[in-house]
């Protein structure tokens, strides 16, 4: 056996059921997420997929009216990320998040990034210019923005406000790092360079990654789970997946039958 | 169902009746627009041009005297000016603090919703009402008598819910990724509020608190109800300056001093039978309406100053 065969737990969800005040929107789920490995969220919109990944950094808490049952263990430390003597704060913490559209706030490229630093009390100069350096050449930045750290991340391209929403989550080395159709406000070249540093975060990170794009999927993940109507239909590896699901509704999306 | 197409006649000659009436609600609108600006043109200028051999440096350094020609509203926008600071040290922290509560914090319930209500009913509470009730509390239960203080108190409540108000606005105005950005980071509400929501508010907040100053600047009936005197021929004592002989002045002694402001001078002048006293209150209202247009001015000024950096 190889030893990718045999990768290490990061998270573990178990049946995981959630509600917005009375619908419910997740079913009974059951998916592992493998260490420093990219797994894809993939089925038709409204299917569960963003609220899934909404619930590894308790998003949900945010708003009235939304509950969780069940859990999503998270490893080493076998937290329940969903218990209620978990601070969502805490969770946050460790779980770093980038959103569907770029959202950097309207302060300076090195304010962005310095953010996630401060909110854990670092005020020294010095170590803040160095993790900030470090997160924006994680976030594939750095060449792009480094004579200009104190202009505005407003006049930056939407590629680039992206990927400093990415050095934004970097900056305070989350375990597991969630994307949410990170590319679907961007155009194609854009897109290609998320991709490819999505593809150099494995290595340091664990990426969970929501996507409407199969291609995109096919290209970015080791893993794919299939979701239908707040169901997980069928997880395992993308090239299964892609190349011979085991479930016919899979295998009716993958194809374009349906969704 | 039967579609019956229209001739190409046909359509022309509805757009036509179409066009006819949209040229005449132009008009109409043009005409009433007119009439509005005409009359206020009127009133101001007739205003500027009965006030205008008064409008002088004298007038607004010397005190109020029997005599028109050399009475001066010194005593009077002092008193303006010191009363809407203490109106803004007052409105200000208390309505965004009320206002991000509201928006951040409070759950969505019945309590919240009653509150809120009576915000903006209290908005529309008459002015004078407002200045009963600081006579009963601020003069005589508290005991700050009928000073700048008690007048900068009350006129802070009056404008609370325009604070309030344009708080919440400018919130809502903060998209929600915005938030949830922050707070994926792992910021708390308050933090989340420090860095983000108070700053990216502020320019809707500094409008709301301007727009406020300027309309309690020219209120008239809850000061009075205080007690406002209306003949005043000294100003506040300047802190740390003698005011009896060996007796300097705190810092916040003006708080308690007596005083006059600016719509008590007019109303007090055009009250008067000496018609050279008009000219005077003519002079007076102009610069009152000078100041709330500086005001507004600054507040147009301040949010494009503070909203070309703010861009989702």
């Amino acid at each position: 056996m190889q030893i990718h065969d045999n990768p290490t737990l990061k998270a573990e969800a178990r049946n995981l059921n959630f509600f917005y005040g009375e619908a419910k929107a997740l079913k009974n789920i059951n998916m592992p997420i493998y260490d420093k490995k990219v797994t894809a969220l993939i089925g038709p919109s409204g299917c569960g997929k963003s609220t899934y990944l909404r619930s590894f950094n308790r998003m949900h808490d945010l708003y009235p009216g939304n509950r969780y049952e069940g859990e999503i263990r998270f490893y080493p430390d076998n937290t329940n990320l969903l218990s209620p003597e978990v601070d969502p704060i805490e969770v946050r913490m460790r779980v770093g998040m980038v959103f569907q559209k770029p959202n950097p706030f309207p302060k300076s490229i090195y304010e962005n990034v310095a953010y996630g630093l401060r909110v854990r009390g670092e005020n020294n100069k010095r170590v803040l210019d160095d993790k900030v350096e470090h997160a924006l050449k994680g976030g594939a930045l750095w060449e792009e923005v480094k004579d200009r750290l104190n202009d505005l991340a407003s006049n930056l391209s939407g590629g680039q406000q992206q990927r400093l929403c990415i050095a934004r989550a970097l900056a305070t080395d989350p375990e597991l790092l969630l994307f949410d159709e990170p590319t679907s406000a961007l155009d194609p070249i854009a897109t290609g360079a998320i991709e490819e540093l999505v593809h150099e975060l494995k290595k340091r990170v664990t990426i969970l990654i929501v996507t409407h794009n199969m291609q995109q999927a096919a290209r970015v993940s080791d893993y794919t789970a299939y979701m239908y109507l707040g169901e997980m239909i069928e997880f395992g590896k993308t090239d299964e997946i892609f190349i011979k699901p085991s479930d016919k509704r899979t295998e009716d999306y993958i194809t374009g039958r349906m969704g | 169902m039967h579609h019956k197409s229209l001739t190409n006649e046909q359509v022309r000659t509805l757009i036509a009746k179409g066009k006819l009436k949209d040229t005449l609600f132009q008009a109409l609108g043009i005409i009433f627009l007119a009439i509005g600006l005409v009359v206020i043109f009127l009133l101001v200028s007739d205003m500027i041009m009965r006030g205008s051999e008064r409008l002088n440096l004298e007038f607004f350094t010397n005190f109020a005297s029997r005599r028109a020609s050399q009475a001066g509203i010194l005593s009077a926008w002092v008193g303006s000016l010191l009363v809407m600071t203490v109106t803004a040290f007052a409105a200000v922290p208390l309505g965004v603090a009320a206002g991000v509560y509201l928006e951040e914090y409070a759950k969505r319930n019945w309590v919240t919703e009653v509150i809120e209500i009576n915000i903006t009913n209290l908005a529309a509470v008459p002015s004078i009402v407002y200045g009963l009730l600081s006579l009963g509390i601020f003069v005589y239960a508290f005991g700050f008598g009928q000073s700048i203080l008690t007048a900068g108190l009350t006129l802070a409540l009056l404008i609370l819910p325009i604070v309030i108000v344009s708080t919440r606005e400018a919130i809502r105005a903060i998209p929600a990724m915005i938030r949830e950005g922050s707070m994926a980071v792992g910021a708390t509400r308050w933090q989340t509020c420090r860095y983000h929501i108070i700053p990216y508010a502020m320019p809707g907040i500094l409008t709301g608190v301007i727009i406020g100053l300027a309309r309690a600047i020219g209120e008239t009936a809850p000061i009075i109800t205080i007690g406002a005197l209306t003949f005043i021929a000294f100003l506040p004592p300047l802190p740390f300056t003698e005011i009896s002989p060996g007796v300097n002045a705190g810092l916040f002694d003006w708080l308690m001093s007596p005083f006059t402001v600016m719509p008590i001078q007019i109303f007090n002048w055009t009250s008067r039978p000496d018609p050279a006293f008009e000219v005077n209150a003519a002079a007076a209202g102009f610069v009152l309406m000078a100041m709330v247009l500086t005001m507004n001015g600054i507040a147009i000024w301040l949010r494009y100053k503070m909203r070309k950096n703010i861009k989702w």
